[in-house]
């Protein structure tokens, strides 16, 4: 038997990777501002964001490979606000892009493998307090715009057209109550199946673990199994991170539309 | 029963929402690859909704997981 397993077997706990660790302790009149592992990464992920953008701006007529993949994701903003808004989308390009690519950045650094240099990347976006702020701008732009723009002309929305007048007050409060239900659908959403995502990878990675840890038989017939499919998970994940942070655009798109046009 | 087990049974019934989840999202896939063999011209033009209309879906089955990790974690 293995003498290199503990005498009692740790409890595997997947909640533990989302703690949040103070780096650096700040105080600002009785607030606690530390610099958190949270921070660094959202940090980490502007860098390489601005770097990304910035390695794109070199303006060649015919484009190098790098600014082609800038121009890639510029334009599918672009594209999208324009087909679901029209040329009123176009001043939202900006903000979108902003979000888009920072969850974006976000989902994927949190996948990368860095555990065997020592380094454990952080999932931001797997924090409701992370993604409920997100969605908070979204929709408060949505409310900005709406009632700039059309004034209480903006509670129309809630009424679709052809409403028969005997059923309005009903559909009011129930559209009412759907567009109240937007921000944390948003913010939920991507909260969840980021987390999800890592609680799955963990709790794989502790039937390896224990698996290996049992001996040779049961590193074969539980962790070798539980391997492969956490390979798989891996790439679900990429895939996931890439449709997430889409469809967080793209719901934010068809939001600000409902506000811009209102029907 | 005690506290703790009832937890965990109601974390485990949770996850059958899951299952059910499963169901949505397969049919969201299914109705769009049988119509993408009728009009494949066509479904090209759609992937962007298939997306939303996925993550849509896969919410709410996340959600069951959401009320499992509710009942053993905060509860």
């Amino acid at each position: 038997m293995s003498a290199a397993v503990a005498a009692e077997p740790a409890k595997v706990d997947p909640m533990y990777q989302f703690t949040i660790k103070p780096l650096a302790e700040l105080e600002l009149a009785g607030f606690d501002i530390s610099f958190t592992n949270s921070a660094a990464w959202m940090l980490v992920t502007t860098i390489v964001l601005f770097g990304f953008v910035l390695g794109g701006m070199k303006r060649q007529l015919v484009p190098g490979r790098w600014q082609m993949a800038v121009e890639f994701f510029t334009s599918f903003i672009d594209d999208m606000l324009q087909a679901n808004i029209g040329d009123a989308g176009r001043k939202y390009v900006p903000y979108v892009f902003s979000l888009f690519m920072f969850i974006l950045f976000a989902n994927i650094l949190g996948l990368l493998p860095l555990g065997v240099v020592g380094l454990h990347p952080f999932t931001f976006t797997s924090h409701f307090t992370v993604t409920g702020v997100l969605a908070l701008i979204t929709i408060s732009i949505v409310l900005v715009v709406g009632f700039w723009k059309h004034g209480l002309h903006f509670f129309g929305l809630f009424v679709p057209h052809g409403t028969p007048l005997l059923m309005v007050p009903l559909i009011f409060v129930i559209e009412l109550f759907s567009f109240i239900l937007r921000p944390f659908s948003l913010a939920l959403r991507l909260f969840v199946a980021m987390m999800a995502g890592h609680v799955l990878l963990e709790v794989l990675s502790s039937f390896v673990i224990d698996g290996s840890n049992a001996g040779a038989l049961w590193g074969g017939v539980v962790g070798l199994p539980s391997f492969l499919l956490m390979i798989g998970i891996c790439a679900l994940e990429i895939l996931v991170s890439g449709i997430q942070a889409y469809v967080f655009a793209l719901l934010t798109v068809f939001y600000i539309n409902d506000a811009e046009n209102l029907h | 029963m005690d506290m703790e087990a009832a937890k965990l049974i109601g974390a485990g019934l949770a996850a059958i929402g899951t299952g059910l989840a499963a169901i949505g999202v397969g049919n969201i896939w299914g109705s769009f690859l049988s119509s993408a063999l009728r009009n494949p011209g066509a479904a090209d033009g759609q992937q962007g909704r298939l997306f939303v209309g996925f993550a849509v879906t896969e919410l709410l089955g996340l959600l069951a997981f959401v009320v499992a990790m509710i009942l053993i974690f905060v509860v």
